[in-house]
């Protein structure tokens, strides 16, 4: 088990360095300048090229790389070219609320998802069952823009029980939680049905109502521990699908964590915490991954991490 | 014994003063509904089973005898499955007019059940202590605190050996057999007063499946439970029953005492079944070979062969174990010549059979036809390895569903570039006739053949580039017995024909005994004992061997065996850390080439 975290972790720096690389490279190649951005439309010649000097972006290639990598080693993720701050500093003071979207997310779609999923499996062929799948089918398929702006609309808007945008009360939560959690809920349900008949066709299902357990106890206790074994393998990966939502939906509630300062970033080609946003996103996605694989062992004793 | 013991005795006892039988079967009809609508999978069925009577329900794939079982136990698949007419009297009690919540009190208490696959049929996430005590706690007959000590107690009933410490096991930890214990174990934890075992030994080896069945008997013995047996296989039955019922197309063909079944069956049916079932020293399929002296020197020749596996473990991931699969195999099979490996689940047979078809990475001198795999280019050992064809097992797995069977049997021709489309057609229709396929059904699919067609078909493909070795891995296993003989005898006739030469791998000593030439036994991926056919069924020399073969029940009610040698340790694993390597068994020449390990 040490062993296999002690790789794991050695895997994991292998990819952020990978990540820091491409991102690095991709920042290089573009076409747009982002000196010219700062400098305004009227600086002169000179002036663009004092500042290209002092950013640094007048080395080739390997040596700026080799700049941002030996100070990230020291846990200097650089300064924002437009806000004039350090990057470390703005991830740290908006990537709470970002982590607090996450889990709010996560839990909506685990517990919207798997709820579905295991009503439809054990009704399966009802019109129960039919009903959530064509639910979970419009989950999947509503783009989170649009999501959002209906929830906020029905919700906010309509009925008032949630405010319109902003940060800090357990209400301002709800909403962007629930837009970035029905995507998820929606391949979950789906795939906790599919896997939950599998499992219900298993012969130790027959098993346990050969012995004359209830209902509940084969449902609960046989069958949803070997059903959810894929489903936490897929919390994992849709960490990686969160950050690409988040920038959506933290646009769209006024939500101030590190999809909005992402957004702002790109907008004015402000590299530093473009790269910072990414590694972090990229951290996230690593650990998320590392974090379902330990849990695996827990459920199935037949997984042994070597 | 507890009060509901004595009290279900005392019944016993008065019941058995009228002889009442336990549990009684009339009039049974179950539908299943297909496509096209509802067909009766158990037709009118009527059947009585007396107080610690076994009764063995005998027929092939497809005759309804799990139907019934299921039935019984209120487990039929739903919604497709439903009793359509009839009564389960258990008792007073009509089972097939229970609701749901009064069948669950009834299953596992009063009935209980074993089923055929022990790999599947216990949670894999639950240990055995847990599902042993569930299965205890589901009918409050006595308190939660005593139902670990049940649990324990049953544990030893089925000579689980360290039980206390097996309740902590997980099902994967456990041998095929011992899971199958532990699933008779549960079954018996609450003394039920039928129970209701489908197929419980079809997927052990021979040897465990020995144990087993004996252990089934002891427990019937001392608790006195009722046992309906479902099995296909007629040593099984011959060894258990007290009465049978034989069964094709869910109905009920024969019924009677097991003696009167087997001596003087009284339907046509019950005799073709009896007559398809191979017997060790029955009838022989294979032709006695006098001139295997005089024939030419070798087509196969395997030569110290080891196929090991490597296992990685440890933070950078080195080899840190090893599986010896095989260990040192030396054998040649000539021309004409069938060769069986023998051996149970894990001994290696099929490694040694994939290693020559070029389908896993070996060490050791393999040559076919003269020429040493390892000393030939890549293009040449395919040309080689064109002379060596395969059959497995499964002959539902091993076609394609969406292929037309015509195009499969062309395909290894496709692959070799061999013929145009003309020749490549009459040729595959010249194999259809050969084995006993008609030439117009090349057009259809898979799925629209019988398991008995479709091992055909695969034979037919394996034949299609005129191998001179077929290698058959478990090639009859799965087929019912009648079916199974067709093929056997096809099989010979096939070598016949074509001259082709077997390698035949069965852990079935019956049917090796009827169709090989040659022996070998394997035991931990080495060979323990080979000779020709004779050499190895009449003279077993090696205490393996012997085992294997006594193990194998005789279709004969007569010839019940009193007791079976127990083994008290299993099959030690073919894993093992680097730098301990097996002992090297080494082969000595009783007589007449016949080698033993010694």
């Amino acid at each position: 088990m040490i062993a296999y975290l002690g790789r794991r972790v050695v895997q994991s720096v292998l990819i952020l360095l990978g990540v820091s690389l491409i991102t690095f490279a991709l920042l290089y190649l573009l076409p747009a300048d982002p000196v010219r951005q700062i400098a305004g439309r009227s600086a002169t010649p000179e002036t663009v090229e004092s500042i290209r000097r002092q950013l640094g972006l007048d080395q080739p290639f390997v040596v700026q790389y080799w700049q941002y990598l030996t100070s990230l080693l020291s846990g200097d993720l650089g300064r924002s070219y437009i806000q004039r701050s350090e990057v470390t500093e703005l991830i740290v003071s908006r990537l709470p609320a970002s982590l607090l979207l996450m889990v709010g997310a996560i839990a909506c779609e685990v517990v919207i998802g798997l709820t579905m999923g295991l009503i439809a499996a054990v009704k399966r062929g009802t019109a129960t069952d039919q009903s959530l799948m064509v639910a979970s089918f419009v989950g999947v398929s509503a783009p989170q823009f649009v999501v959002g702006l209906l929830l906020l609309y029905v919700f906010a808007v309509r009925l008032g029980w949630f405010p319109i945008g902003g940060y800090g009360t357990w209400r301002h939560l709800v909403l962007p939680s629930l837009t970035m959690g029905i995507l998820g809920a929606g391949w979950y349900a789906r795939m906790m049905r599919s896997s939950m008949i599998d499992v219900l066709r298993q012969d130790y299902v027959r098993t346990a109502r050969a012995k004359g357990l209830a209902r509940s106890a084969i449902i609960f206790r046989h069958a949803l521990p070997n059903a959810i074994l894929p489903v936490i393998a897929m919390i994992g990966i849709d960490i990686g699908i969160f950050m690409g939502g988040i920038v959506v939906v933290e646009s769209v509630f006024g939500w101030p964590g590190i999809g909005q300062l992402a957004w702002q970033a790109i907008q004015r080609i402000d590299i530093p915490i473009i790269m910072g946003v990414t590694l972090v996103s990229a951290f996230a996605i690593v650990l998320g991954n590392l974090l379902a694989d330990t849990v695996a062992p827990f459920i199935d004793p037949r997984i042994k991490l070597r | 014994m507890n009060v509901e013991d004595i009290k279900r005795s005392g019944q016993a006892a008065s019941e058995s003063g009228s002889i009442r039988p336990v549990l009684s079967v009339s009039g049974l009809s179950v539908a299943v509904r297909g496509e096209e609508g509802e067909r009766d999978v158990v037709s009118d069925l009527t059947f009585g089973l007396m107080r610690g009577e076994t009764l063995c329900i005998a027929g092939e794939s497809g005759s309804g005898k799990s139907m019934t079982a299921l039935a019984i136990m209120g487990l039929l698949p739903q919604p497709a499955a439903r009793i359509r007419s009839g009564s389960i009297r258990l008792g007073d009690q009509d089972l097939a007019a229970l609701s749901e919540s009064e069948m669950r009190r009834i299953r596992g208490n009063r009935i209980a059940m074993i089923f055929q696959e022990p790999m599947t049929s216990l949670n894999p996430v639950l240990s055995i202590g847990r599902q042993l005590t569930e299965a205890i706690e589901a009918h409050p007959s006595l308190p939660r605190s005593d139902s670990r000590l049940r649990a324990l107690e049953a544990l030893k009933a089925v000579r689980i050996p360290d039980a206390e410490r097996r309740l902590e096991h997980y099902p994967h930890e456990l041998s095929g057999g011992m899971r199958q214990r532990v699933m008779i174990a549960m079954a018996l934890a609450l003394n039920p007063d039928v129970l209701i075992a489908d197929e419980p030994t079809t997927a052990l080896d021979v040897t465990v499946q020995g144990e087993v069945l004996e252990l089934l008997r002891d427990l019937q013995r001392e608790h006195g439970t009722s046992v309906i047996l479902i099995t296909h296989d007629m040593g099984v039955v011959a060894e258990m029953a007290d009465r049978v019922i034989v069964m094709r197309d869910g109905r009920m063909v024969e019924q009677g005492r097991a003696a009167d079944i087997f001596n003087r069956p009284q339907a046509d049916y019950t005799r073709e079944l009896l007559a398809a079932v191979p017997r060790i020293g029955g009838g022989r399929m294979a032709e006695d070979r006098q001139d295997a002296a005089n024939m030419p020197a070798e087509l196969v020749h395997v030569g110290d062969l080891h196929v090991r596996f490597d296992l990685r473990g440890g933070f950078f991931g080195r080899v840190d174990r090893r599986v010896h699969a095989v260990e040192g195999v030396s054998f040649s099979i000539a021309p004409h010549e069938t060769l069986s490996l023998v051996g149970e689940s894990g001994c290696g047979k099929s490694t040694t059979a994939k290693a020559i078809a070029g389908l896993v990475p070996y060490i050791g001198s393999i040559s076919i036809g003269g020429q040493d795999l390892s000393a030939l280019s890549r293009k040449e050992r395919k040309a080689v390895r064109r002379n060596v064809q395969m059959i497995f097992q499964d002959p539902f797995a091993s076609l394609d569903p969406r292929m037309r069977v015509g195009d499969l049997v062309a395909e290894p021709l496709l692959i070799h570039g061999l013929g145009d489309r003309e020749q490549r057609r009459a040729q595959i229709a010249a194999l259809f006739e050969c084995v006993g396929l008609s030439a117009d059904q090349m057009e259809r699919y898979p799925h629209e053949f019988s398991g008995g067609q479709r091992q055909r078909i695969c034979i037919a493909r394996a034949l299609a580039l005129r191998p001179k070795l077929i290698i058959a891995d478990e090639s009859v296993s799965a087929l019912d017995v009648s079916v199974q003989a067709r093929v056997l005898r096809l099989l010979k006739e096939l070598q016949r024909e074509f001259g082709v030469a077997y390698l035949f791998i069965s852990h079935d000593m019956a049917v090796v005994e009827n169709i090989s030439d040659r022996v070998a036994v394997m035991y931990l991926g080495q060979i323990v004992e080979m000779g020709t056919r004779d050499q190895i069924f009449s003279n077993p020399c090696h205490p393996y061997t012997k085992r294997l073969i006594e193990a194998v029940p005789v279709p004969d009610p007569g010839r019940r065996r009193a007791r079976f040698a127990r083994l008290d340790s299993e099959i030690p694993s073919a894993v093992r850390r680097i730098g301990d390597e097996p002992r090297k068994l080494k082969l000595e020449d009783v007589g007449d080439g016949h080698l033993v390990a010694t």
